[in-house]
């Protein structure tokens, strides 16, 4: 700074020539008749696409101003099953900084920001809102020939004016879950080895810092578990707390945990863009990771109150039905053929999916409450049904379907039946195997066939050419076995036949040479109801030396007297009608499970257990 | 007046020629809900007492009973003027206490997006004190000029002041396409007007005679009274956070300190001038250096963030001097404790007063503006 000091100081003339500015253009705008338009990512009002928006409230529970209030919109319909409540977000402008937290936390994305900003009324309660779009409202957002910036407001709105909108990379949750760590499929095809290790506890507890506790899975949830609780317990490292929370709606977790179709992970709301919080393996994880139930619940059984209630069949309906009303007091009698509980858990699905410790750790703790399970014991054989309605002051049928379907084409006494085929597999001696299997069905139970096969082959012909595939008559778009199933079939080179219905056995010298299929023009008619229809002429042949038949399955009455099953009321489903109170049409007698529900899954059969278990409880305090 | 009393130490015999006036807060020369009792005789201040208050919002309390996400929208309303440093050191809290890594590409945009807030403060400063000194024209220049880089934040945040931006774990949005020319450009046009700012104000005789000598501050007071940013650079010490303790990606390139040494309003002024131009050429070298890649990590869930028990303080350089969090976690979802140590206090309370001392009425403004003191950070 050696300046001179005449120059530092600066000339008094200097500033005249400020005067050039008279002469230039004004920089500023002549606002509205210039209007300036607002950048692209501008955080102006809210809109929300009606259509995408769950009704999740994340919105809501994120704003800092709680400026965000959910109301019900009694002209939407709550979809639970889908992840879906009828409420949609109010905006309070008095309130909200616009900050677009709500946009950052939104799950489905349809909570943005518009670009406008220009709202001016007489009446304050204008200023609270229930924002729409273009999608959703179309006489609010106008096209440029009708929208004037004089008019705007926030009823009078520009089309296509999105401004501050979500970005996966930024939102505020995590769209993708923990991997889940399991034997690869060149591995576990060889051996029953569980597929699924299961979550360590690092593993779990940021898996369980994913959820948003939005509750949407509890309402999808048959069974409506607390999962919002019980996994906010897991990510404070309360694995007693979550698993009491668990307990109070579904006392079969170490099951549930391995094989619930999981309605809730569906209605997810990280799933819609993103995967959803493997809330079924978080279960698991508690069920696994508290080595002794009963020190950590603390439950006890209420003082008795006297009264006995027969349930028929250990599956997960009369397992649950049991531990309700065994801890209301009342004495439980559970009876079931087979030699350990668990039902269908127990015949049905792989060891490599659902070992038998598993289902032992629920039913023994089940137990330990004093139920009293009389295993090996068939109704209508070894005791009859008549005595048992006698002795007892209520029934409980949890009898699942136990009798597999067969397609009764030509030649198919040659073929085995899913179901006792699954069950020799797992709790009797395994069959022997032919070396080129063809699995009949394309659901979940044959996929757990043909995978069962596969392994079954690998063991019996180490290291030979084996080969299962499935024939079914549904194409890939419409195979009724869940993805995961599929992918994981696919993994271990399970061979895939999808469109083609079985037409004849083909027998040559008293032995399978394969099944005969014709193509098939569609599955199910007009009304959506199952009638296949063929292409005659296109036929194939499978090869195959073995045929498993895995098309459904249905219940066995035969153990009810004629004149009760008269009595007994089915539904055009051709399920057992139940009431509110879960009893069947003939008094005391309750039903739930596989006979009573479509869903056809365990933790649906908890939710009939729960409504007959109070039922029943209602009807004998009562009576 | 009664309440008068209580600002100032009445002595039982109050000269006949002693008057007790108000400087703000309806004042013409006053920016800012601030104001300062004078006790003045003739032109001549005998004492002075700045009364903040007026602008109280209680953020630090606020804060307790939000969650951290929550937070990072409410923190840059403590200071209108610039909210983008307070941005800065809520994030840089946090991420020391969480123990958060910042992606290297998100350390550039912050340093060239706080730069450009630092542009934004010095020209609303300008506004502030060219129009305080009655150069109208130039503080019509200076706010145009503000507006053009607030377009550049609307484009890049979404917001023109309140830019909610620099979050915990880097920033909320990378830059959109073509933004580096856009960037380029603005601070090109803005800065081909240095000369008629120079020519109309910075080099005017009318601005020096008017500023040289006011509000001296020496370098031993400037230490001793707490005074930071171009308070103190003005008295000849190069101090500045940025080189001190480099945060963001002041370290990735080389730039200067801009000092002078006088500690007048008359430095002050020149080193908020050099310090825009530092400031230019600092965001051209960054926007060079930037790497590509990611610019953020994402945070834990909001709704179940929670920060393991600690304390930090960090400070950043804001437009002003340093600006200090001091954050505390009890290992809750929410801070335990939250303060912050903003420039403007020292500056608008304690060396204010001192200043004005002997100042003349007409100079009020002039050094209160020159000391930069913003109202908002005072109170919070």
């Amino acid at each position: 700074m050696k300046e001179k000091t005449t120059k530092k100081k600066g000339s008094i003339l200097s500033p005249f020539k400020a005067v050039n500015f008279l002469f230039k253009k004004p920089r500023t705008l002549r606002y509205p008749f210039e209007p300036k338009e607002p950048a692209m990512r501008y955080r102006g009002f809210h809109l929300n696409d009606w259509a995408k928006c769950t009704g999740c409230g994340n919105c809501a529970d994120i704003c800092p101003n709680e400026a965000i209030e959910m109301v019900q919109i009694p002209e939407l319909e709550s979809k639970p099953a889908e992840g879906i409540k009828n409420e949609r977000p109010k905006l309070d402008y008095g309130r909200c900084c616009f900050c677009g937290l709500c946009v950052d936390i939104c799950p489905p994305a349809s909570l943005r920001l518009s670009r406008d900003y220009f709202h001016i009324h007489f009446d304050t309660n204008t200023f609270t809102f229930i924002p729409k779009d273009e999608n959703s409202d179309k006489e609010l957002f106008l096209g440029s020939g009708d929208y004037s910036i004089l008019k705007a407001s926030l009823s009078h709105r520009k089309e296509n004016y999105e401004g501050f909108s979500s970005d996966l990379d930024y939102a505020l949750f995590e769209p993708e879950r923990v991997p889940m760590p399991q034997v690869g499929p060149e591995e576990r095809k060889l051996s029953f080895i569980e597929q699924v290790i299961g979550y360590n506890k690092e593993e779990a507890n940021a898996e369980a810092s994913r959820c948003l506790e939005c509750k949407l899975c509890e309402q999808a949830c048959p069974a409506h578990l607390k999962i919002s609780d019980y996994i906010k317990a897991i990510y404070e490292e309360k694995p007693d707390e979550s698993l009491k929370k668990i307990f109070e709606d579904n006392p079969i977790p170490s099951i549930c945990g391995r094989i619930c179709m999981k309605h809730c992970e569906t209605a997810c709301s990280l799933s819609i863009r993103g995967e959803a919080l493997a809330i079924r393996w978080l279960k698991r994880f508690v069920a696994d990771s508290i080595k002794d139930y009963k020190t950590a619940l603390e439950l006890r059984a209420a003082e008795p109150t006297g009264r006995k209630v027969a349930v028929i069949g250990a599956g997960p309906s009369g397992l649950s039905l049991a531990y309700f009303l065994t801890l209301k007091g009342h004495k439980v009698v559970v009876f079931d053929s087979l030699p350990g509980g668990g039902g269908t858990m127990r015949t049905g699905p792989p060891i490599y999916r659902l070992p038998l410790e598993a289902i032992d750790k629920d039913v023994n703790y089940i137990a330990s409450l004093g139920v009293e399970f009389r295993f090996n014991t068939t109704v209508g054989k070894d005791v009859l049904f008549e005595d048992i309605l006698k002795e007892y002051d209520a029934v409980h049928l949890g009898i699942g379907t136990t009798q597999s379907r067969s397609t009764k084409v030509k030649n198919i006494d040659k073929a085995c039946l899913a179901l006792p085929f699954l069950q020799a597999n797992k709790i009797g001696s395994p069959p022997s195997v032919g070396k080129e299997i063809i699995v009949i069905g394309g659901g979940n139970v044959a996929m757990d066939v043909a995978r069962e096969a596969l392994r079954l082959q690998h063991i019996q012909y180490p290291g030979q050419d084996v080969i299962t595939k499935t024939v079914s008559l549904e194409d890939w778009d419409q195979l009724p076995a869940t993805h995961d199933e599929i992918e994981e079939a696919k993994a271990e080179s399970v061979q895939f036949n999808p469109g083609w219905g079985p037409e004849e056995v083909k027998v040559e010298n008293d032995k399978i040479k394969g099944l005969v299929c014709k193509k098939v023009k569609s599955v199910f008619d007009e009304q959506g109801r199952f009638s296949p229809t063929f292409y005659e002429e296109k036929q194939i042949l499978l090869n195959g030396d073995m045929i498993i038949e895995a098309i459904g399955q249905a219940p066995d009455f035969s153990f009810l007297p004629k004149e009760l099953l008269e009595k007994l009321r089915f539904t055009p489903a051709r399920k057992v009608e139940v009431d509110a109170n879960g009893m069947t049409s003939i008094p005391g007698m309750f039903a739930g499970g596989d006979i009573v529900n479509v869903n056809l899954d365990a933790v649906t059969a908890i939710a009939d257990a729960k409504l007959a278990a109070a039922g029943i409880d209602r009807m004998l305090s009562t009576r | 007046m009664e309440t008068l009393n209580l600002n100032l130490n009445s002595k039982a015999e109050t000269s006949a020629r002693e008057l007790e006036m108000y400087f703000g807060p309806q004042h013409l020369g006053m920016v800012g809900n601030f104001s300062i009792t004078l006790k003045v005789e003739g032109d001549r201040i005998l004492k002075a007492v700045a009364n903040p208050g007026y602008l109280h919002r209680g953020f630090e309390k606020l804060m307790e009973y939000r969650t951290w996400i929550q937070n990072f929208p409410l923190v840059c309303r403590i200071n209108v003027v610039e909210p983008d440093h307070i941005e800065m050191i809520y994030a840089m809290a946090v991420e020391k206490l969480a123990q958060l890594e910042v992606p290297q590409r998100a350390h550039f945009v912050r340093s060239i997006y706080l730069e450009l807030a630092r542009v934004q403060s010095h020209l609303f400063g300008l506004w502030a004190y060219a129009n305080m000194l009655g150069f109208d024209t130039v503080a019509q220049w200076a706010m145009y000029h503000r507006d053009l880089v607030l377009d550049l934040f609307e484009e890049l945040t979404g917001g023109r002041v309140y830019h909610i931006y620099i979050w915990p774990g880097g920033v909320r949005r990378d830059f959109p396409a073509g933004f580096k020319d856009k960037i380029v450009n603005t601070l090109h046009s803005i800065g081909g007007c240095v000369p008629d700012y120079d020519s109309t104000f910075f080099k005017n005789r009318l601005f020096y005679e008017r500023a040289k000598g006011i509000g001296k501050l020496t370098q031993q007071q400037a230490k001793q009274w707490g005074a930071t940013g171009q308070a103190l650079r003005a008295t000849g010490m190069a101090y500045d956070i940025r080189k001190v303790e480099p945060y963001a990606a002041y370290d990735k390139v080389d730039w200067d300190v801009p000092v002078r040494r006088d500690g007048d309003a008359y430095s002050r002024v020149w080193v908020i001038r050099d310090e825009m131009i530092e400031s230019v050429h600092m965001i051209f070298k960054l926007l060079d250096a930037m790497p590509e890649g990611p610019v953020y990590n994402r945070v834990p869930n909001p709704f179940k963030w929670k920060i393991p028990k600690g304390e930090a303080y960090v400070r950043c350089e804001s437009s002003r001097g340093e600006l200090g969090l001091y954050l505390v976690s009890n290992g809750g979802d929410k801070p335990y404790r939250v303060h912050f140590r903003t420039p403007s206090y020292p500056h608008g309370l304690i060396i204010l007063e001192e200043l004005l001392k002997n100042a003349s009425i007409a100079d009020v403004g002039n050094i209160m503006i020159s000391l930069y003191v913003v109202a908002p950070e005072i109170d919070r």
